[in-house]
């Protein structure tokens, strides 16, 4: 059906969801990170903090990328030549993953920096006043209801940083955009085989749309059943 | 980075001696293509919050396919994939549109952030409170004087946030031209990469260019918001 492309196409969309999901893994941890250093953090660690994301927020993820895969890459290389080692080549899943990951966490700590200050007050205080520890109130009281008001800006990361992986094929990582153009290129097919591609994109964010559909009702309800 | 500065200065801002190239050509990209899609989604939006089937469904498909794909793959439809067409061959006109990578790029731009847009705005309508357009069919106000005196001003004013965002969004977006050989602030850098290795730098004043425009950016929509939310 597909020319014979298919298995390169399924590997393409693998990757891509799989670069995905290891970038908003690590994006959720940096945004945490970030977010904590804001509202809780010494005031250097709220500055950095502060620097990170508004800086990052302010330059395009296509530039950036190419800034750090290019400039990581020669900064490497001149390090190794000091240390007279072999060179080390970056590999670009790893270069994508960190890339993306480092973005998105700047939004990200944006999002969860709103979602603790929606925490209420008085929930810290109470748990404060039954003796809970500092570290016990995060894990049992704020952290669960901080995702909860995070969650819809969450999706929304989430479906960029989908979409942004769209970029990788242009630092020549073999994501579903790569794959689809080669087999365009191979039948000269162009049309069709990009439709392809927008096709596998919906079916992923359509996907995630259930998914974050169902994981709101399922907080939803669960916020009822509290405040009853 | 002297020496860039010195040799490419003039292209990454202004021009490279024959055509208008980086800061120019990016922001020619982001207002044309936020003016015409900010003019097509006002219609759009009133279109998806009108209740009606069969205005709602069609602008509900065109926002879900121009927001569920990334704008490089709609970049890349339009401009490796339109062209192979047969038809597009034969008829003049879309053989001249499509052949430009400028015309590509700023076609996909304007769909991609008139979809956004159109959601930003349907959502600010929707939240318009019931009793002002209550109260503005009691004075019996047509459809239209509705719309232009009371829904509209409101609400566009109430999007003016999430407005802002989708402009930066959209800056940030016209860093893809270069892939269609548009010679943006990127498509400099990248020559100067290839020209110089010097690759920290020659991104490296790209982010920063970008980042100044962010700034002004911001600064710009703060002002709007002083302006028109001083109710709020």
């Amino acid at each position: 059906m597909l020319y014979g492309y298919t298995n390169l196409i399924i590997d393409g969309a693998l990757m891509t969801m799989s670069l995905a999901v290891m970038s908003a893994l690590l994006s959720m941890i940096l945004g945490l990170l970030g977010a904590c250093a804001k509202i809780f953090g010494s005031k250097l660690s709220s500055t950095v903090a502060s620097l990170y994301s508004t800086i990052i927020r302010g330059i395009p993820d296509l530039v950036l990328m190419l800034l750090i895969f290019y400039g990581l890459q020669i900064a490497l290389n001149q390090l190794t030549e000091f240390f007279s080692w072999q060179q080390i080549n970056i590999n670009p899943f790893v270069t994508g993953v960190l890339t993306i990951g480092f973005i998105y966490g700047a939004y990200l700590t944006e999002t969860f920096r709103g979602a603790f200050l929606a925490v209420l007050k008085g929930q810290i205080e109470a748990a404060t006043a039954y003796g809970f520890t500092p570290w016990k109130v995060f894990r049992f009281v704020l952290f669960p209801q901080m995702m909860r008001h995070a969650l819809p800006g969450l999706e929304n990361n989430w479906l960029v940083i989908l979409k942004s992986t769209a970029l990788v094929s242009i630092i020549g990582l073999a994501d579903v955009v790569k794959a689809t153009q080669m087999a365009g290129k191979g039948t000269y097919e162009f049309f069709f085989f990009t439709i392809i591609a927008a096709l596998i994109y919906l079916l992923f964010t359509t996907f995630s749309n259930v998914v974050f559909y169902w994981l709101d009702k399922q907080f939803q309800s669960d916020r009822k059943d509290t405040r009853v | 980075m002297i020496d860039i500065m010195q040799q490419y200065g003039e292209a990454y801002l202004w021009t490279d001696g024959f055509h208008y190239t980086g800061v120019s050509v990016t922001l020619m990209l982001l207002v044309t293509s936020v003016v015409i899609g900010f003019v097509l989604s006002i219609p759009l939006a009133i279109a998806r919050t009108s209740g009606r089937r069969s205005y709602v469904y069609p602008v509900w498909v065109f926002s879900f396919l121009f927001r569920g794909t990334p704008l490089y793959v709609q970049l890349l439809v339009f401009y490796s994939g339109v062209y192979t067409l047969e038809f597009v061959h034969s008829s003049d006109f879309l053989n001249w549109f499509f052949r430009s990578g400028y015309y590509c790029m700023l076609l996909a731009l304007v769909l991609n952030t008139c979809a956004y847009t159109t959601e930003i705005f349907a959502g600010a309508i929707r939240e318009t409170d019931k009793g002002e357009i209550e109260a503005a069919r009691a004075y019996g106000f047509s459809n239209w004087k509705l719309y232009s005196k009371v829904i509209l001003p409101s609400a566009l004013r109430r999007a003016i946030p999430s407005y802002s965002n989708e402009v930066i969004l959209v800056l940030h977006a016209t860093s893809l031209a270069f892939t269609a050989t548009v010679p943006d602030i990127l498509k400099i850098a990248r020559d100067v990469n290839s020209a110089t290795y010097q690759s920290f730098f020659a991104f490296g004043i790209a982010a920063i260019l970008y980042l100044i425009i962010s700034f002004f950016l911001v600064a710009i929509f703060r002002r709007a918001e002083q302006k028109w939310l001083k109710h709020l």
